[in-house]
């Protein structure tokens, strides 16, 4: 088993949590760590703070959620770095949440709402509408090459709505909440020999999708994993509870919620 | 104009307190809660401009901040009785603390000369202009409720604009938050308070430049800078020194708190700096700090099934650092999270949360999000295991060995022996057996495991 980066350890880049990782999206990169260690596989996990450098020999690199201010400054670090660019040309895998997605795409609304450009690795714009926040459970169904996945959870909060492009593959298609907004959700491209992935679900996304951060990692490092029967029996137990009170009509996220709870306004 | 004692009502605002307390009682009678919260929004609807009328005469004292409100409003209540003894002092120890709360508090004891008032961030500056109080004391800001307050910023630059357009005579602000420092930077006259900063996520973005903020590494008590604009912690006029709180002047008291933890510290040197500030001797009031033992339940040790429960109250990711550096060593601990809207809806703050601090322990998850914290243990190697409720939980947790009916323990890190004779801490006032289990619980799930125990009254859990 191989790094695509020659025979080095793989690298687990966490970008700017100060800047996009309102929604504890830095769990992501704690999940594709242990899920390599508890494999045998020794990793690092590498968090580049705001103004510092932008390694190119990383595995896999995580973007998260966060609010507009720092969405441009994030763009404008990555955009002139080049960085991100070269490694998932070279074959690394870029994970991109929530407002990560957005930058990721061609143009998205800076602090004005106007359109700034992205970094251009997913083919998808995205705008400000009149459209309330999306603010709730996100459930999809994957389709496509993703159909193996099994449904994706999560919980979504954005403002933005993202049109996918021509040559878009999508995650999957909205079964509740709002996705992309179009009735899809979540966008992927192959770039030269690697992966983009973008998607609305917070959750943090792995630790609700084990599936989806094993096709992250298998695709970073070119092979196929064991499964994790332990821990994913807890993921299912956290994915079923999740997917019936969403299946129940609880979009909220809330599942119980007594007359008592709500003359106090409790709940 | 001073006025010492309450001036007469108008008729709306006599017949709008009246109509509170109805309805707060109707509330506690059928057994809907405290009531204070209905009662006072009832009141409010009959006279809008109750508020002001209700405190405008009062000394009083305001507390906000995200995490620490209700704990220093008790200390605060206490040293405010202790430095004025026969005055008393109106409080909404319960922490209801938007205006509806603020107000039942008030009309609860219309004559008390002197009032202390936790006040919602989000509500301070509504608060501030009606009331006109004697000192406002801004603990820290930090990210809470994430899917209900987008922005932590919005808030301190709210506090920035009210304080620097409303005078008072004493803002006592944390100097170790910057975005405290930022907010209470154009009042008149602040009282800076080195209270230690160990929860720095929050605040790395300046907020006068949005540059970065560097803390001083490895030290609690450096400081910090902007890299960009030079925005640093201003000069303290008091700060904590080990177990004392120091004054610049070169004054210096020993804090011998019953509550736990050094961000318990942190809110005591706060509130001896506020009621010091008008000339309270430190002595006085730092006796008056020791005896507060518990606080609307929280750190109340209680009996459930025979084992001794140390209840405490975490509702974010700073909160949750502090509870974690109070547990008792080797104790088990049980961990209840909901996700209601006062909770915040998602708990993907979980993952901001050292649970890694918790290996060597055995967790038994709990409450209504529970598989979120079980997954979250998983990925920490944590021991831990799943629990319907809370009396289960205590079971689970209390039984070395147990793996609990139907639950299958995982984590990387075998749990510590469990040691049953433990030992014993002493403070000055009383001696403080370590509990059984350490009970942790966000907001609703709190106050859920409060209505089971019992508000008031005794502690025991009927079986």
């Amino acid at each position: 088993m191989t790094a695509p980066h020659g025979d080095s350890r793989p690298a687990i880049v966490l970008l700017f949590p100060e800047l996009l990782g309102t929604y504890g999206d830095g769990g992501n990169a704690v999940i594709l760590a242990q899920r390599l260690r508890w494999r045998g596989i020794g990793c690092d996990v590498l968090t580049v703070g705001a103004g510092d450098a932008v390694p190119e020999g990383g595995t896999i690199y995580l973007l998260g959620g966060g609010e507009d201010g720092p969405q441009v400054q994030a763009t404008r670090q990555l955009a002139r770095s080049g960085a991100v660019h070269r490694a998932v040309e070279g074959g690394a895998v870029l994970f991109a949440v929530c407002a990560g997605m957005q930058i990721a795409g061609v143009t998205f609304p800076g602090t004005d709402g106007r359109p700034v450009d992205g970094l251009g690795l997913l083919d998808c714009t995205t705008e400000r509408t009149d459209e309330p926040r999306a603010v709730g459970e996100l459930w999809a169904e994957p389709v496509g090459a993703q159909t193996s996945l099994g449904s994706l959870t999560g919980f979504e909060n954005h403002g933005g709505r993202t049109t996918p492009g021509p040559t878009a593959e999508i995650l999957g298609t909205v079964r509740a909440g709002v996705g992309n907004g179009n009735g899809t959700e979540g966008v992927c491209a192959t770039v030269g020999s690697g992966r983009a992935v973008g998607t609305y679900l917070h959750g943090p996304a792995l630790a609700r999708n084990p599936s989806l951060a094993d096709r992250l990692l298998a695709d970073a490092l070119g092979t196929t994993l064991e499964p994790l029967p332990e821990v994913d029996a807890e993921a299912d137990a956290l994915r079923n509870e999740r997917l019936a009170a969403v299946q129940a009509g609880h979009l909220d996220g809330v599942a119980h919620r007594t007359w008592r709870d709500r003359l106090l306004r409790r709940n | 104009m001073v006025v010492t004692s309450a001036p007469a009502l108008p008729f709306r605002s006599r017949a709008a307190v009246g109509l509170g307390r109805t309805v707060r009682a109707a509330s506690r009678r059928s057994g809907l809660g405290e009531g204070s919260v209905i009662g006072g929004r009832a009141a409010l609807v009959a006279d809008p401009a109750l508020l002001a009328r209700l405190g405008w005469w009062r000394r009083t004292t305001l507390v906000s901040g995200t995490n620490g409100k209700t704990t220093t409003n008790h200390l605060l209540a206490a040293a405010l009785a202790a430095a004025e003894p026969g005055s008393s002092v109106a409080a909404n120890l319960e922490g209801a603390n938007m205006a509806p709360g603020v107000v039942a508090a008030l009309a609860a004891d219309p004559t008390a000369p002197l009032a202390a008032l936790e006040v919602d961030e989000r509500w301070l500056g509504h608060v501030l202009e009606r009331l006109g109080p004697c000192a406002v004391v801004l603990l820290n800001l930090s990210r809470d409720q994430l899917d209900r307050t987008q922005e932590v910023r919005r808030v301190a630059d709210g506090w920035r604009s009210a304080l620097a357009t409303l005078p008072t005579r004493h803002v006592v602000a944390s100097a170790d938050d910057p975005l405290v420092v930022w907010a209470a930077q154009r009042a008149a006259n602040p009282v800076w308070v080195g209270t230690g900063a160990w929860w720095t996520q929050d605040a790395v973005g300046c907020p006068a430049c949005a540059g970065r903020i560097r803390f001083a590494e490895g030290d609690s008590d450096g400081g910090w800078r902007c890299d960009d604009c030079g925005f640093a912690r201003p000069a303290r006029a008091v700060w904590i020194d080990g177990d004392d709180v120091v004054w610049a002047d070169g004054r210096r008291v020993r804090l011998e708190l019953t509550l736990p933890g050094r961000a318990n510290a942190a809110n005591a040197a706060m509130v001896l700096a506020t009621v010091t500030a008008d000339g309270a001797p430190p002595q006085q009031v730092a006796a008056a700090l020791a005896s507060v033992q518990e606080v609307a339940g929280r750190y109340r040790t209680t009996t459930v099934a025979g084992h001794r429960v140390r209840m405490l109250l975490a509702k974010n990711p700073a909160g949750w650092q502090e509870a974690l550096q109070m547990l008792a060593p080797a104790v088990p601990v049980v961990t209840s999270i909901n996700a209601r809207i006062a909770d915040g809806r998602d708990p993907s703050w979980l993952w901001d949360v050292p649970f890694e601090q918790l290996r060597g322990r055995f967790v038994v998850a709990t409450g209504e999000r529970r598989h979120d914290l079980a997954v979250r243990l998983a990925y920490a190697g944590v021991q831990h295991t799943t629990a319907q409720s809370l009396r289960e939980a205590v079971q689970i947790a209390t039984t070395p060995g147990s793996h609990g009916p139907g639950e299958r323990p995982t984590g990387q890190v075998a749990a510590d022996v469990i040691e049953h004779d433990p030992p014993v801490r002493t403070t000055t006032s009383l001696t403080v057996r370590v509990p059984d289990v350490e009970l942790i619980a966000n907001y609703t799930a709190f106050q859920d495991y409060l209505d089971d125990v019992g508000r008031h009254g005794s502690a025991e859990v009927p079986r």
